[in-house]
């Protein structure tokens, strides 16, 4: 369903969990470890989006990169609260999923993690308020997007 | 307890020189009992992200559960063995069940080359710079993401004493910071690799991307923040340095000049790589030259860099790529050779000529 003020999506569960925040959209591969400090920050000098704050966003990326730690760093985060509220990823990376897979067993904090195609992930503009509705089990998860709420938006 | 050889990656202290580390009690303290941890499982305390240069060299075909991406992209590519990009957590676990899940790279089809770089175009003298195959390594990582990647025309042969294993570490260290590099070919190198349709996958085309010498400055650039002048800091050893290595850099040494004493050079290794380098007589020339040796642990994650150092030479892609942001710090990459006679000067010495 499309409208002029929003879109859904729906992709497949890799992690469950609901959450609502900004969209934050990363145009390369993050590795959470050496890449993202404990307060959230794109600390990795390479990236476009270095200086930019994960922290409550839901944040879409192309993939994981890099550190095999980010797992622990990204299970530490969330339970700090400055993991992303959400991650939209368009490749599954086990490392990413691992890390909200242990912070829920272990602080019992589950941020979704939603697998979008491609080209899904790639179309989505750069800003607006999401939901995402990532239910345990095999059915679809959902992604809202409201453009009318976005930060800054109209 | 473990159910299989289960080696370790560094900790965050050095415990055969522990006063280098300038941690916190309480970083100190956490770091200390989680290394113990591990020991009581039964671990072996070896505490490299390089075992595979001495403490643990898997068979090619063996299944295996290695966790630290450079060790990862070694063990797969160079070795021949098999392991998935497994994390923290899922690490200890295959190593107390001794079971890892029957999918990625422990599948044949998994381990088929997704594209392809030809480097066969690339002038021949680049291949003597470390600095090369570290630039190499950015750009397999910019391509392939976490895709497997075939590289054609690349020199080397793992029977050479250590120089290509070494070239081939930085390689994959580089590409595992700046993609998710898990696995490479290099055609006619890499045990998996005797010809390019050994590796591509049965059904049909892959992508080839001509990798030439423009590229490969633009890749070796990004890997510098700093452009030249003075440096406070020389780091090498990311990942672990090797024997090899050791007699490279005690022959750079040798009886020329000690390092300029405003730049503290530091050398990160595994006490196993210490010791029979220094049973060969690589190590001393070094510590005489003013280099300072780090075992257990490594110069990027940890603080080991004493207060003050700005800018940082390195011949290491890996710590090129993380210190920036680990250690809010400047980089600039360099060979050995270079680094040994910017140590020397106290400013950065580079030969371009190689790269014109």
């Amino acid at each position: 369903m499309t409208s002029e003020c929003g879109r859904d999506l729906s992709g497949r569960v890799l992690h469950p969990g609901a959450a609502a925040g900004e969209l934050l959209v990363l145009d390369a591969p993050l590795s959470f470890w050496g890449g993202v400090d404990p307060a959230g920050r794109v600390v990795d000098v390479h990236h476009p989006q270095h200086g930019d704050v994960l922290a409550g966003r839901v944040v879409a990326m192309p993939s994981g990169r890099g550190s095999s730690s980010s797992s622990s760093v990204l299970a530490e985060q969330i339970r700090t609260g400055s993991a992303p509220a959400a991650v939209l990823m368009a490749e599954a990376d086990g490392i990413v999923v691992l890390g909200a897979l242990v912070a829920a067993e272990l602080y019992g904090r589950s941020m979704p993690i939603v697998q979008v195609a491609p080209d899904v992930l790639a179309a989505l503009p750069r800003r607006g308020h999401v939901e995402v509705r990532a239910e345990d089990g095999s059915g679809p998860g959902l992604v809202r997007i409201d453009l009318n709420r976005g930060a800054g938006g109209a | 307890q473990v159910a299989v050889r289960t080696t370790l990656n560094v900790g965050s202290l050095d415990l055969l020189h522990p006063g280098l580390v300038r941690a916190d009690h309480e970083l100190n303290d956490a770091g200390k009992r989680l290394m113990d941890a591990y020991v009581a499982l039964g671990c072996e305390p070896t505490w490299t992200c390089a075992p595979y240069q001495i403490s643990h060299r898997p068979a090619p075909g063996t299944h295996v559960a290695w966790a630290e991406s450079n060790a990862i992209a070694f063990v797969n590519s160079v070795l021949g063995a098999r392991t998935d990009r497994y994390g923290d957590f899922l690490d200890i676990a295959a190593a107390l069940t001794g079971r890892v899940p029957d999918a990625g790279l422990h599948r044949d089809q998994h381990r088929r080359a997704r594209l392809v770089l030809d480097c066969g175009g690339l002038p021949p003298q680049l291949w003597e710079q470390e600095t090369a195959w570290a630039a190499l390594g950015g750009l397999l990582g910019d391509l392939a993401g976490t895709q497997v990647a075939a590289l054609t025309g690349v020199p080397g042969d793992l029977a050479d004493g250590g120089t290509t294993e070494d070239r081939l570490k930085t390689l994959g260290a580089t590409a595992a910071s700046a993609g998710g590099v898990a696995l490479f070919h290099v055609v006619g190198v890499t045990p998996e690799a005797p010809d390019l349709d050994a590796v591509l996958p049965p059904d049909g085309e892959v992508p080839t991307v001509v990798v030439d010498a423009p590229a490969l400055r633009a890749a070796r650039d990004r890997l510098s923040t700093a452009g030249g002048g003075r440096i406070d800091a020389v780091s090498l050893g990311t990942p672990h340095f090797s024997v090899s290595e050791f007699a490279r850099l005690a022959t750079l040494v040798g009886d020329g000049p000690p390092f300029d004493d405003r730049v503290a050079v530091y050398v990160s290794t595994s006490r196993a790589v210490l010791e029979e380098a220094g049973r060969l007589g690589y190590v001393q020339p070094v510590v005489r030259a003013g280099a300072r040796i780090i075992t257990d642990t490594c110069t990027y994650v940890t603080p080991v860099l004493r207060k003050g150092i700005r800018t940082v030479m390195t011949s290491s892609g890996k710590w090129a790529w993380y210190a920036p942001a680990n250690l809010g710090l400047d980089t600039v990459l360099g060979s050995l050779a270079e680094c040994v006679a910017s140590a020397r000067e106290g400013r950065v010495v580079r030969d371009e000529r190689m790269w014109a």
